[in-house]
């Protein structure tokens, strides 16, 4: 039997799916839907002090559309919650009273002196609250009075407000980190020196989402003007999971419990997220886009494979993929592949072919006997994934290894052994033995 | 070697392989590339109007998105939670009168989401797999007896075993499947799909079926409830309707649903005799499978006679445009009024005009006559009237919401009962409505 349940940092909940810190977590009737229709836990919406802060009254949002105007990508403008502090709090306690199995985790911004920290933990506990979340991410409007993004983005400030968090409370600290940022890796570290006991990531990406052409504004626009958003939802995804993979990886931080989040949509991403280290996954604009219900789809998803693949906990897979992230420096460059078309299911369109005449190798041929017949050149692929990419028809081009007999590109024989970058003999750097 | 312009009635009028092309899937499976493409139209919409119309409740939206992150297992799980016929459902179900139709995407550009198309989908892809996806509660020792192993009868069945009661199955037939094995197209049930889905429904244990046991002949109500916890009647309609005039019992008129079950049942449909020039009487599902088979047999003239016009009509626009594309003739406002039989034997049906007069219908009095060397009755079937203790509504058992009978501890659904739509999905609906009340019952 596969099981869902979830234990991160002590905080259990049915299921490793979190509403994130947004409008879906912002009041006790939203969160109530959520738990009703089967979410596992809430970082309940970013709490501040009173007075409490002022929304614009205009647009909020704006997106990014695929064909079918399906939901790729989500700006928005909203600041933390704008109703009063103690609302909040009374609603928190309200709900985590009738949740009791459900996590309950509250997320906080306050300007920074431990003294503003102190207090609002100390009203956070009051509400039997499983944990805190600190909001270091905010891009916008919150960055400019000092918090949010503008601490996020100083590595000794995590550290010190993780510091005074955790000298301060009994609850579980997990630092929310931005992702605009250079290295991740910087504020995840203070956040661990400072003793946090996980980050959660990644916050909303810098963007202006589009220019109304008309009248000459980014887009949205509040009376003529706007200003830049955070982004989020499927768009983020890869950068949030590199910054995950980076922090798993990376030898300072290693081990340090993380909470994925960004782009989350499917099983598959969550199942993504966990198997580069995430202990459990956090989701918003999905939430956003489809409604609660699609928790379903993410537990039924997540379970089937799970079952499909043996698993019977998500422990068995937390992780899994994170010692196969490396550098490119010790990618073998022994390894050949080749693409290949599957001709019954090629449907000709061509695409492979202009790409990778227009703008790779020119390994893809467009005529045959007369014919318009696409098929690789195996004498030019270098097998860098392009046509693979761009083909309509999945598995229609798959890449091929090849274990034996010569590269016809190279003329070279395959060599069976593992060769990297640092004792390539173009490598001015290399070394004797190749490390891995 | 026999032609299709062999005069009266004849076998091997086709080729072998004409046959086979003729009977097979009428709507070939999508690929998992289309199923993809097909899965990602669909919107997820809020408390969705195809949900509503399915007479099952499926939860459209989630299969389909179940479907769309390539979980077709679970997809299929999400169906048959609901309707454990959902693979039959899939092939047979009106959808573009049920959830196909309403579907939002007619209103942006007049093209449903395939929902029947993604069922088969998830149901096939499941099925495959041979598992069973339910895992029965612990025993409650409790026995009920099901007449009638057709769509109503088989998910009752199921969802009790769920449960974890005994279902014991009476079936009169040789076979299990009702009328999904012995009288929907062929071309919508190829590959023995009513067999397979038998199998699969019984697979969860606790569902026994004996057949060769008819109810009012081997078995009575009285000694069922005497001896079960519960009793579920899913008998279907046992009897057809007659034409009440001359000539009908002539050589060649046939009854279309006995026509359909031999063809069902035909181990070479190249032995199956059938006329050159065939003529069906009715304008319901019926007549249009029986006049469509007719001519895939390779009948070379067959015509639909139906008393009333196009929009009245049981068969849905669909069903009409496919008894066409086929090359059948549907003739409105006519109605029967004599078999033209000649040395004993069909040569004709004379049809009189019909009209509309003050709502009702009558007869112009001009008639012709439509050469036919077989004639195929299809003006409805009845209910058989097994158990003369039950309140009737309209000639079929009278059931309250929860499928209860006007006799304690009897329970009925499907085509036997009154008020339903006479499709295979309101039978499975039915059936499990009534195990849920069972359930009620006996656990209470
Ligand atoms: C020709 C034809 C085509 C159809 N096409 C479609 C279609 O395309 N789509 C659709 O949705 N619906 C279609 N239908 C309707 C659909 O088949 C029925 O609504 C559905 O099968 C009803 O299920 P049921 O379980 O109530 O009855 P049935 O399927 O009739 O099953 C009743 C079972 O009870 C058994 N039985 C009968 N009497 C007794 C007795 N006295 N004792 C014991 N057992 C008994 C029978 O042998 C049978 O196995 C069609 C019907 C016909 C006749
Ligand atoms: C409208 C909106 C408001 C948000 N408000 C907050 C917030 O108050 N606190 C916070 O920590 N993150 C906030 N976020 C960021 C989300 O919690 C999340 O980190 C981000 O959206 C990435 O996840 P996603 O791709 O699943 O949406 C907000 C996001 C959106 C879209
Ligand atoms: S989502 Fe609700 S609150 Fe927002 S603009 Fe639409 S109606 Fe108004």
């Amino acid at each position: 039997m596969v099981d869902l349940r979830n234990d991160f940092l002590g905080i259990k909940s049915p299921n490793p799916f979190w509403l994130a810190s947004a409008p879906p977590t912002d009041r006790e009737t939203n969160v109530v839907r959520a738990f009703k229709a089967g979410w596992g836990g809430v970082v309940w919406k970013t709490l501040g002090e009173d007075p409490h802060v002022v929304n614009v009254n205009g647009p909020r949002y704006g997106a990014i559309h695929a064909g079918d105007r399906r939901l790729i990508g989500l700006n928005n403008i909203e600041l933390i919650t704008d109703r009063p502090l103690g609302i909040n709090l009374q609603e928190i306690k309200k709900v985590k009273r009738e949740w009791p199995d459900r996590a309950m985790v509250v997320s906080l911004m306050v300007p920074c002196e431990e003294q503003n920290w102190v207090d609002i933990l100390k009203a956070v506990e009051d509400t039997n609250a499983d944990g805190v979340e600190l909001n270091f991410g905010c891009p916008h409007g919150m960055s400019e009075r000092g918090m949010g993004a503008a601490v996020g983005q100083v590595p000794e400030y995590v550290g010190m407000v993780a510091r005074w968090c955790k000298a301060n409370t009994r609850m579980p600290v997990i630092v929310k980190l931005t992702p605009n940022i250079g290295d991740i890796r910087q504020p995840a570290r203070a956040a661990n020196e400072g003793g946090a006991d996980a980050v959660s990531l990644i916050n909303t990406v810098n963007s202006i989402i589009g220019v109304d052409l008309d009248i000459m504004a980014p887009e949205p626009h509040t009376d003529g003007k706007g200003t830049h958003g955070g982004y989020c939802g499927p768009a983020v995804k890869p950068i949030a999971l590199n910054m995950v993979a980076e922090i798993a990886r990376d030898p300072e931080t290693h081990g340090l419990p993380i909470s994925g989040i960004g782009g989350i949509t499917t099983w598959r991403d969550a199942a993504e997220f966990m198997a580069l280290g995430a202990g459990n996954v956090q989701v918003c604009t999905a939430a956003m886009t489809y409604g609660f219900k699609i928790i379903d789809e993410l537990t039924s998803g997540l379970k089937n494979w799970m079952s499909e693949k043996g698993y019977s906990s998500i422990d068995e897979f937390i992780g899994m993929a994170v010692p196969n992230v490396t550098d490119w420096q010790y990618l073998n460059l022994n390894h050949i592949v080749k693409a290949k078309i599957d001709q019954d299911k090629c449907i000709k369109c061509g695409r492979c072919h202009i790409v990778c005449e227009d703008t790779s190798h020119q390994a893809i041929t467009s005529m045959l006997d007369g014919q318009r017949h696409f098929e690789v050149i195996d004498e030019e692929c270098v097998g860098c994934n392009l046509c693979v990419s761009v083909c309509p028809v999945e598995n229609c081009i798959t890449l091929e290894q090849m274990t034996e007999g010569t590269d016809p590109r190279t003329g070279q024989p395959i060599n069976p052994d593992y060769a990297n970058w640092t004792t390539h003999p173009n490598n001015p750097n290399r070394v004797g033995e190749a490390a891995e | 070697m026999v032609g299709t312009k062999q005069s009266g009635i004849a076998a091997g009028r086709l080729s072998g392989e004409k046959y086979a092309e003729n009977f097979s899937d009428l709507h070939p499976p999508l690929t998992s590339h289309e199923a993809l493409v097909e899965a990602d139209r669909c919107y997820f919409c809020h408390d969705a109007p195809c949900v509503t119309a399915c007479p099952t409740g499926i939860d459209i939206p989630m299969f389909i998105r179940q479907i769309l992150t390539e979980n077709p297992n679970g997809a299929a799980k999400t169906i048959f939670d609901e309707n454990i016929m959902g693979g039959m459902c899939a092939r047979v179900c009106p959808t573009e009168t049920l959830c196909e139709q309403a579907c939002v995407r007619n209103d942006c550009e007049e093209k449903p989401v395939l929902i029947g198309q993604l069922q088969r989908f998830a149901t096939d892809t499941a099925m495959a797999t041979g598992e069973q996806p339910y895992e029965r509660a612990s025993s409650t020792g409790k026995k009920v007896a099901i007449v009638g192993a057709g769509p109503a009868g088989l998910a009752c069945a199921h969802r009790l075993a769920l449960l974890g009661h005994e279902a014991v199955i009476f079936e009169a037939r040789p076979k299990s499947g009702g009328l999904n094995e012995y009288g929907i197209a062929a071309y919508k049930a190829a590959e023995n799909i009513a067999q397979r889905e038998v199998e699969f429904i019984t697979s969860i244990g606790g569902i026994s079926v004996e057949h060769g046991k008819a109810l009012g002949k081997e078995i009575t109500l009285d000694g069922l409830r005497n001896k079960f916890d519960a009793v579920f009647l899913g008998m279907g309609l046992g009897g057809v309707n007659g034409l009440g005039i001359d000539g009908e019992d002539g050589e060649g008129v046939e009854d279309a649903v006995e026509f359909i079950a031999g063809l069902r049942q035909a181990d070479e449909l190249s032995a199956l005799a059938v006329g050159r020039k065939v003529a069906v009487i009715g304008g319901g599902m019926t007549a249009i499978d029986a006049a469509v088979q007719a001519k895939l047999l390779g009948a070379e003239e067959v015509t639909i006679a139906y008393r009333r016009g196009k929009d009245q009509m049981n068969a849905s626009a669909f069903e009409q445009d496919l008894a066409q594309t086929n090359g059948v003739t549907i003739r409105h406002n006519v109605q029967p009024v004599r078999v033209v039989v000649d040395s004993g034997k069909v040569s004709g049906i004379e049809l009189e005009y019909t009209q509309a007069q003050a709502g009702k219908l009558v007869g112009t009095g001009e008639t012709f006559i439509l050469n036919a060397d077989m004639v195929f009755k299809a003006i409805g079937q009845t209910f058989n009237g097994e158990v003369a203790t039950l309140a009737l509504e309209g000639r079929r058992i009278r059931i309250d919401s929860d499928r209860k009978t006007s006799l304690d501890g009897v329970w009925a659904g499907g085509d036997c009962v009154a008020g339903g739509d006479d499709l295979t999905v309101a039978a499975v609906e039915d059936g499990k409505r009534a195990a849920e009340s069972i359930h009620q019952t006996l656990s209470a």
